[in-house]
């Protein structure tokens, strides 16, 4: 977390305190009236589905991701061409068509139809996998190939060469890239309200309709999507730090920003 | 020492789409037999030593390594690969991995060694490289010799028959180059099979056996050191021999 991230926050509260005079009318999410409370936290239980939406859908995309990458870098003839036209397929279409065509088209061809919360899982894995399976591809092919030829000369199997050796290496280089593709996902999320998961915005939607505040629930709704990459970003420097830089080793001395300052204030005693 | 050959190169020719990089190579080596290969950049060194584990696919000719001929059958090539250690220039240590778990990877992934079983293996090799307090570091904080050793550690404890280096010294500051030629010299000493493509000509006049010269793609001199270095049959060699021992 940086530091003008932390001033962004600062300048968005002024703004928002600023607002509580004239046309703004804070009432509607106020803490301080039970109706406001009632509404606030309508809003706030919208973090739930968010963060699992977006979370699912980000485990699934990198797992799809990771083995469509594999097909192309490793497979034969076949596998090439199934990686080249899922890639190229799955990333022309936008992500709002996804997510009608898995909710309402989906069911009438294999006869379930699905809560609006898992087709969103769906879609939105689907539409971040070719992305995900070009970062790993680049991630992979990055990786020294005398790396692979160290492991083949130990006679390490492809499986065991691809798991110890090569994936981790590659994972490493590409955590800010995949960190990134979360954060795209996390607003991506945002659509799947169209199809009534009671995610932050369908929440938000819903109390406008209700109570004719857009300017305060949108408002506040940006701030909600604000904290939620905010923390994504601070997860995902930590999960840098733990797993090591792109050369292995752990990252703990090259470690900066907000939280490295606040540690490193704190050991030395200072509040 | 009887005479059994454990690598045979018969004919092997290998090409890089229209250019031969190896030109009906003939090589013999016998159980414990140490070969130096040298030759100047470009002559095939690499892709000769990197064909007997099949790091690379010859076209023609007939490779015959501890008995089993190595074709295109994977099985073939895993159970060479077992047998065949295998040490490169740059080192290739896993970055990501301690040098423990660099070490003990290969024995539990390819031999099924239990962890308890490898992990002493891996500390009874690097006490012999001579670096036993550096196995929970990552490769990346040790020097290059240090690594080099431990790249050395990592083959030996596959418990390979047969050792391949790769110009081990090249990348090497000249201060670290003895302390990884002392550790050759000793598995050398231990009747390990070896070949070693070096230009380092002491090394080559200790250890080996045969001496092999190689230019464009083909092995033109191959004699025991003594001869090699007093009286070499072809000029090439002896243009090649005066370049390198010149300085
Ligand atoms: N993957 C490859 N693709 C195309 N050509 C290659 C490839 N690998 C090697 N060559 C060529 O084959 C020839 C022999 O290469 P090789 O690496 O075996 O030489 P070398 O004797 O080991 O040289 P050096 O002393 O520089 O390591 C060189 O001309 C090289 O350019
Ligand atoms: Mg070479």
């Amino acid at each position: 977390m940086t530091r003008s991230r932390n001033h962004f926050l600062i300048v968005g509260l002024a703004l928002v305190l600023a607002g509580c005079s004239g046309n703004w009318g804070w009432y509607v999410i106020s803490p301080e009236t039970a109706s406001g409370r009632t509404n606030l936290r309508f809003l706030l239980l919208g973090f739930e589905l968010t963060i699992l939406l977006s979370l699912l859908a980000m485990v699934a995309a990198s797992l799809a991701g990771l083995v469509i990458a594999l097909l192309g870098l490793y497979g034969n003839r076949t596998g090439r061409v199934v990686n080249r036209v899922y890639v190229e397929f799955f990333r022309a279409i936008p992500v709002l068509v996804m997510i009608l065509w898995v909710h309402y088209g989906l069911p009438v061809v294999v006869g379930i139809s699905l809560p609006p919360f898992w087709s969103g899982v769906i879609a939105l894995a689907l539409a971040e996998s070719p992305f995900i399976a070009e970062v790993f591809r680049a991630g992979i092919q990055s990786v020294d190939r005398g790396q692979g030829e160290a492991a083949d000369s130990l006679g390490l199997t492809w499986r065991d060469k691809m798991r110890y050796v090569i994936v981790p290496q590659a994972i490493r280089r590409v955590l800010p890239a995949l960190g990134n593709q979360f954060v795209y996902m996390l607003k991506m999320s945002a659509l799947v309200s169209i199809i009534g998961a009671q995610e932050l915005t369908r929440r938000a939607n819903e109390l406008v309709v209700a109570e004719y505040r857009p300017l305060e629930i949108y408002t506040f709704l940006i701030l909600e999507y604000l904290v939620l990459v905010m923390i994504a970003s601070a997860g995902v420097r930590w999960l840098e730090n733990r797993m090591g830089g792109a050369d292995g080793r752990p990252v703990l001395a090259r470690r900066q920003g907000w939280f490295a300052r606040r540690a490193a204030a704190r050991q030395k005693g200072e509040p | 020492m009887a005479a059994a050959p454990i690598i045979e190169m018969r004919g092997v020719s290998k090409w890089y789409g229209d250019f031969q990089a190896l030109k009906s190579v003939d090589l013999t080596v016998n159980l414990g037999q140490k070969v130096v290969v040298c030759g100047p950049s470009g002559s095939g060194k690499s892709t000769m030593i990197r064909c007997l584990n099949r790091l690379e696919a010859h076209e023609e000719g007939v490779i015959t390594v501890d008995g089993m001929v190595l074709d295109g059958d994977t099985r073939h090539i895993a159970a060479i690969r077992a047998e065949v250690g295998m040490v490169f220039q740059q080192f290739n240590l896993f970055p990501h991995l301690t040098v423990l778990r660099n070490l003990t990877l290969g024995p539990m992934r390819a031999r099924g060694m239990s962890a308890a079983d490898a992990e002493e293996r891996a500390h009874h090799y690097l006490a012999r490289v001579r670096i036993p307090e550096q196995a929970d570091k990552y490769p990346g904080q040790l020097s290059g010799g240090q690594q080099q050793r431990v790249a050395i550690a990592r083959s030996l404890c596959m418990n390979p028959k047969i050792m391949l280096f790769d110009e081990p010294t090249s990348a090497l500051d000249p201060e670290m180059i003895s302390e990884v030629l002392d550790v050759m010299v000793e598995l050398a000493g231990e009747g390990m099979t070896m070949v070693v493509v070096t230009h380092e000509m002491g090394f080559a006049r200790r250890v080996a056996d045969t001496v092999i010269f190689m230019d464009a793609g083909e092995v033109v001199e191959a004699a025991p050191p003594d001869a090699f270095f007093a009286a070499p049959k072809s000029d090439r060699t002896r243009t090649f021999l005066d370049k390198i021992l010149s300085h």
